[in-house]
Parts: C-alpha cells; sequence; structure tokens
C-alpha cells in the first residue's frame, strides 16, 4: 500500500471487512452480451449465514404481532424485582414487570429496520463515491478520496452521540433519520475498496472499447464496471449493515434513542440503568444482546462466504495436492467457482 | 520525508476538519447550553445570572460565523474547550484531563496485546490451514460481531457478580487513594483486568481473520516457494512469510483503531470505568454539549496520533515506501 495516499492497497483489511484485495482475484468479465452462468456459492458459511439473516427479517416483520402483551405495559405494579423466565413470561419481565420476551420480539423490528436502510443509503454513497473517484480521476478523486478518507479516521461513535446528543428527543425514534445518519458516517469504506477495484477495471480492454465506441461515461460505469463490482458491493453492503446494528445498539444503549420506541440497544440501556449485569438478572440483557450478536454473527458469515467467493485461496478447502497428501487428508480437488485461477502478483502492483 | 509529510499534512486537515465539524453542528441544531444548565439548576435565576452565564459560554457575541470560528479555533489551539455545564464550573479540559489518563491506560495496553495475540494467532491459524483451527474462524465472527458492552455483561456478570474473582467496577477500590506504592498499583490492576478483557477478546477476532486472510495469500508467493524448496525449516519459512503479510495489517490499524476505541468506550461505561467513556455517559446523560463537543475532539485527536504511529511505523517496516521518496 502506498502510504502517500491511504489508497489503492491490498488485503489490508482487518476482519470481516470485504477484500480490497488483489485486483487479479475478481473474476474476469464475461464479454459483453454473453450470459454467463454464475454458480452461486453453496459453502455452509453462506447458507448458515443467509438462514439466520432471513430469520431475522422474517422476525423483524411478524415480530410485533407475535408479541404476547404491550412492550411497555406494566403488567403488575406490586412486584419491584424482575421475575425470572415463567410459563407466562418466557423471558421473564422487567423492574416494571414488562414482558421481556414480548420487547425482544417488538424491538426487532427497528434493530433491523435501521441497520437495513443505514446499509442501503451507505452502499448507494460508497458506490457514488468510490466508482465515480476511480473511474474519473484526477482533481475530483484527490478530492472524493480526500474526503473519504476524512470519513474513515474520523471516529464514528463520538461524532454519533454528538449528533444524536443534539438532536430533539422527538427525533430520537424516527428510524428513517437514525439510519441516515448512521449511513453518513458509515460509506467511507466501501468507498475506498470499490475505488481501488475500478481502477484496476477501467484500463481494461473491454472499458477502452467501450469508451472507444463513443459511450457516455456514465453509461459505462453504470453497465460496464458496476456489474463487475457486485460481489464488491454485496461484501461492503453487509458490512454496512453490520456496522449499522452495532452503531444503533451503541446509540440506543447509550440513551441516545427514545427507550419506548422498542430495540434491542434500548432493552440493553434499561437493563444497565437498573444494573441487571450485578444483580443477576441474566433474562434481562442476555436476549437482546444475543440477538443483535446472532445477526451481526449472521451478517459476519455471509461477508465470510462472500469474501472466499471472490478470493478462492480463502478457503480452508483449497488446499493443494501435495499438502493435502503430506497432511495425510485426500486430496481436496480445487474448484474455482467462476472457473479462473487467481494470479498471485495483483498486490505489488498496487504498492508501487 | 515526502511520504510521511504528506500523511501529516492529511492528518493535519483532517483535524481542522474535524474542529470544523464540532463548530457547526451545535449551530445547525436546536438547544443551547445554558438552557441545559439552567434546567438542570431548576432554581431562581436572575437574567443577571443567565446573562453572565452567556458569556461565559460565549453565547452573547455579535460577532459573525466567521468570526466566532476564528474565535473558536484559537480557543481549540490554547486548549480551551469551555466549561462543562454538567461538572459546573469546572473546565472541560480539567474533566479530560482527570479521564484520559485511564483510557489511555487501558485502551492502550488492551489494544497493543490483542494486537500481538490477534497477529501471532492469525499466523498460527494461516500456517496450520486445513487443520481443525479453521473451523474455529467462524465461531470467532460472534465476537467479532457482538456489541463490546454486551462482552462486557457477561464478563462482569460472570467472573464478578457470580464468581467473585474480580471486582465489579470503578478503576481502584473505593477507600484507596491514588498513591505509587504496590498494594495501589495491584489494586488497578485488578480493576483492569475485565474491562481489558474484554476488549481483548472483542477486537483480536478481527486481527486474527485478517492476518490469517493476508497469510494464506502469502503463503502462495513464488519467495515462498523458493524458500521452501531450499529445504529450510518450516518454522522459517512462515517467519518470512508472516513479515511480508503483517504490512496490511499494520496500515489496516487505522481502519480497527477508530473500532475498537468506540468499543471501549463503551465498555469503560458497563464497567464504570472513569475514562472518557464514562464521562461521556455523563455528558449525554446530563445533555452537557461543550463536554460532549470536547471528548469527540479529544477521541479524534487522539485516533490521529495512532493513525500517524502507525504510518511511521509502516515506513519503518516496507522501504518501499522509502524509495517513493
Amino acid at each position: 500500500m502506498s502510504a502517500s495516499t491511504g489508497f489503492g492497497t491490498a488485503a489490508d483489511t482487518p476482519g470481516n471487512l470485504p477484500p480490497a484485495d488483489a485486483t487479479a482475484l475478481l473474476p474476469e468479465p464475461a464479454a459483453p452480451g454473453r450470459t454467463r452462468r454464475v454458480r452461486l456459492p453453496r459453502s455452509p458459511k453462506i447458507l448458515i449465514g443467509l438462514g439466520a439473516l432471513i430469520g431475522f427479517i422474517i422476525l423483524a416483520v411478524i415480530g410485533p404481532w407475535l408479541a404476547p402483551y404491550d412492550p411497555s405495559a406494566s403488567l403488575s405494579t406490586t412486584n419491584g424485582v424482575p421475575q425470572p423466565p415463567s410459563a407466562a413470561h418466557w423471558l421473564g419481565t422487567t423492574q416494571v414487570q414488562q414482558d421481556v420476551f414480548s420487547q425482544l420480539l417488538t424491538g426487532g423490528r427497528s434493530t433491523v429496520l435501521v441497520a437495513f436502510l443505514a446499509g442501503v443509503v451507505a452502499t448507494i454513497l460508497s458506490v457514488l463515491f468510490g466508482v465515480t473517484s476511480g473511474y474519473l480521476g484526477g482533481l475530483s478523486d484527490d478530492l472524493l478520496s480526500m474526503l473519504a478518507n476524512f470519513f474513515l479516521v474520523l471516529p464514528a461513535l463520538p461524532l454519533l452521540i454528538v449528533i444524536f446528543g443534539f438532536l430533539p428527543s422527538a427525533g430520537g425514534g424516527n428510524d428513517l433519520l437514525i439510519g441516515l445518519i448512521i449511513a453518513v458516517t458509515g460509506w467511507a469504506f466501501g468507498a475506498r475498496v470499490l475505488r481501488a477495484q475500478t481502477l484496476s477495471l477501467r484500463n481494461r480492454d473491454y472499458v477502452e472499447s467501450a469508451r472507444i465506441a463513443g459511450e457516455r461515461t456514465w453509461r459505462i460505469i453504470g453497465f460496464e464496471i458496476v456489474p463487475n463490482l457486485i460481489p464488491i458491493i454485496a461484501a461492503s453492503f453487509l458490512f454496512t449493515v453490520l456496522y449499522g446494528v452495532g452503531t444503533y445498539t451503541a446509540m440506543a444503549f447509550l440513551g441516545l434513542i427514545n427507550p419506548n420506541h422498542w430495540s434491542w440497544g434500548g432493552m440493553l440501556f434499561l437493563a444497565q440503568q437498573q444494573q441487571a449485569e450485578v444483580s443477576g438478572w441474566w433474562w434481562w440483557y442476555l436476549p437482546p444482546g444475543l440477538a443483535v450478536a446472532f445477526l451481526g454473527t449472521a451478517l459476519a458469515l455471509l461477508n465470510f462466504g462472500i469474501d472466499e467467493f471472490i478470493n478462492p485461496r480463502l478457503r480452508a478447502a483449497g488446499l493443494s495436492r501435495r499438502r493435502a497428501r503430506r497432511t495425510g487428508a485426500a486430496p481436496v480437488p480445487r474448484r474455482y467457482t467462476l472457473g479462473v485461477t487467481p494470479v498471485a502478483r495483483a498486490q505489488e502492483e498496487g504498492q508501487r | 520525508m515526502r511520504v510521511l509529510s504528506r500523511r501529516i499534512l492529511f492528518y493535519a486537515l483532517t483535524a481542522l476538519a474535524a474542529i470544523t465539524v464540532d463548530f457547526f453542528i451545535p449551530r445547525l441544531m436546536p438547544g443551547d447550553p445554558v438552557g441545559a444548565l439552567l434546567a438542570r439548576l431548576q432554581s431562581q435565576v436572575t437574567t443577571g445570572t443567565i446573562k453572565s452565564l452567556e458569556a461565559q459560554f460565549g453565547l452573547n457575541t455579535k460577532e459573525g460565523l466567521w468570526g466566532q470560528y476564528v474565535h473558536y479555533l484559537n480557543n481549540v489551539l490554547h486548549g480551551n474547550l469551555g466549561i462543562s455545564t454538567g461538572y459546573y464550573p469546572s473546565t472541560v479540559t480539567d474533566v479530560i484531563k482527570g479521564a484520559l489518563p485511564w483510557t489511555l491506560g487501558l485502551v492502550g495496553v488492551a489494544t497493543v496485546i490483542s494486537f500481538v495475540l490477534g497477529t501471532l494467532l492469525g499466523i498460527l491459524v494461516a500456517w496450520r490451514r486445513g487443520s481443525w483451527l479453521d473451523n474455529a474462524l467462524p465461531a470467532m465472527t460472534f465476537f467479532q460481531a457482538a456489541p463490546y458492552f454486551f462482552i462486557a455483561f457477561l464478563a462482569l456478570d460472570l467472573f464478578s457478580t457470580r464468581l467473585g474473582w474480580f471486582p465489579s467496577g470503578q478503576a481502584y477500590s473505593l477507600g484507596t487513594f491514588p498513591a505509587w506504592n504496590l498494594s495501589y498499583a495491584g489494586d488497578v490492576l485488578d480493576h483492569a483486568v475485565l474491562p481489558a478483557l474484554t476488549i481483548v477478546v472483542c477486537s483480536a477476532a478481527g486481527w486474527i481473520v485478517g492476518m490469517r486472510n493476508v497469510m494464506v495469500t502469502t503463503m502462495d508467493e513464488d519467495y515462498v516457494l523458493v524458500a521452501q524448496a531450499k529445504g529450510l525449516p518450516k518454522r522459517r519459512v512462515v517467519g518470512y512469510a508472516a513479515r511480508n503479510a503483517i504490512l496490511p495489517s499494520i496500515s489496516g490499524f487505522s481502519l480497527a483503531i477508530g473500532f475498537v476505541v468506540s468499543g471501549a468506550l463503551l465498555t469503560e461505561i458497563v464497567f464504570s470505568y472513569p475514562g472518557l467513556g464514562w464521562i461521556l455517559l455523563q455528558a449525554v446523560n446530563n445533555r452537557d454539549y461543550p463536554l460532549l463537543q470536547g471528548i469527540f475532539l479529544i477521541v479524534t485527536f487522539a485516533v490521529l496520533a495512532a493513525n500517524l504511529i502507525a504510518d511511521f511505523t509502516y515506513v519503518l517496516l516496507d522501504p518501499r515506501t522509502r524509495q517513493e521518496a
């Protein structure tokens, strides 16, 4: 990676961020006009991640209708101690005798909605900024990269706290507004990755020929470049949704979101306020925390799977015959999903 | 060196932009600090008091926006971040000064531990590729995806409330006074274990996966094959590959550090650890806008400084960046 720009780099991605990796690892673009059969990846990571994610989305849609009680209603005024799980209250009750299970079912909608909203908006922004700056180059590239880098190094949480802190409390329960604000702080990473990939695509022959054929810039970007970036856009979308889940939960946990606007982070906020974690009231804080963690895990697994789809070498099963023989395992045939052998040298080009 | 001076320039511009954002957000939003303070005091206040408070917070100025901005910049450069409404009449700078050492100590040590540990484990997982260790990777995504403060809840409930191994919060026992002696140091360490553990567990997963992924790619390079063909012991071959694979981890540091710091601030809140996270919560609860803005600035500056250190390390480690200059 050239430290001078902070861009254009290889796989400098910690964790489940989508790979900014190697240009040659992208599937070769199909010749225009020829339909290409993309075999969808079937790794267990993708299947489990996708299944869990769909489960969460269904929960978000129907959860509030399934809730047996009103999540805000105090079901008894005589008892001031949270009740452990029972037949009447599957996940027990809170300090003021609200049903935790109902809160969990109700809170999913807002959490999932905000996260996906943030993901969609941030992905649109990152495609817009990243692909444009990578394709156009020159001064507009410098300025857009600068903007992306600025958002990248700025610690998002304190900034969001300042913004949400100044919002009037009425704005604290508006999913649309929350999602938009989170998206504004979360698009930069995707833009950075997409810019690096666009740089590698813009001088490929098929783009060159489209340019010579006199296609308009926006058409080239929209029809020649973006379709070849789809796996990376998908990975960056999942990453931003994951970011949205974490950020929204953190904001609600800090009490910056109106707690009557039920979300999993809001439940954690109330539990923390009543010191559920030092009082042993696990049924209060464990369900929303696990829900957030599993939603995040589903997204991260899916992202992981897409990473391996883009870069087959990351797969554990991609052992060479020689190594496989030495470790005593049965030889595993390499199977490239798109029939392209990855080339190993791409990284260095980006570093010069 | 050209590379580094460009980076320093970029960080200086980013810091300026952060200050600018800090200046404009309160002016774009409804609400004012004096109103918040008066609501807190909840007492009979004369108009004279309000006027003097407004003067103190710099709200009564007849200056134009540009004048205010220059004034604000000047104040920030002189370390004057205004007066905290929540800790009135302490200045924001003093409140932050009291909390900053705790956060720097906790987050600094935890980040270094998790980076070293995560990188080493990442190398191990890539080395033993195809073994059972690969199955641990998806499990790690759980810790990566779980919010820091939820892991902190679990740690607190399990190790403090149920097992009683560690104290349940604060940075030192009530009744002890800060002193440079062994028992106090031990007490502080005892209180730091759980929060530090939370931060390490949550952030190490990212380093492991990142390092493993780059390492796997590096192990396919020609020079690794040459090293193997020469008959070097596996340990040394992995050493050669790891030295190259660690570079992206270091440049990825800048991406991760913001997340780690954010998570650490939330962890502090759960443990009532008297660092920046804790006063951040107080600032949120009190609608203490000057303190909120001050914390935002300080955290931004700290993250930028960490980035700069990572950049220096990168240039130090990778000769190619030096040739460019």
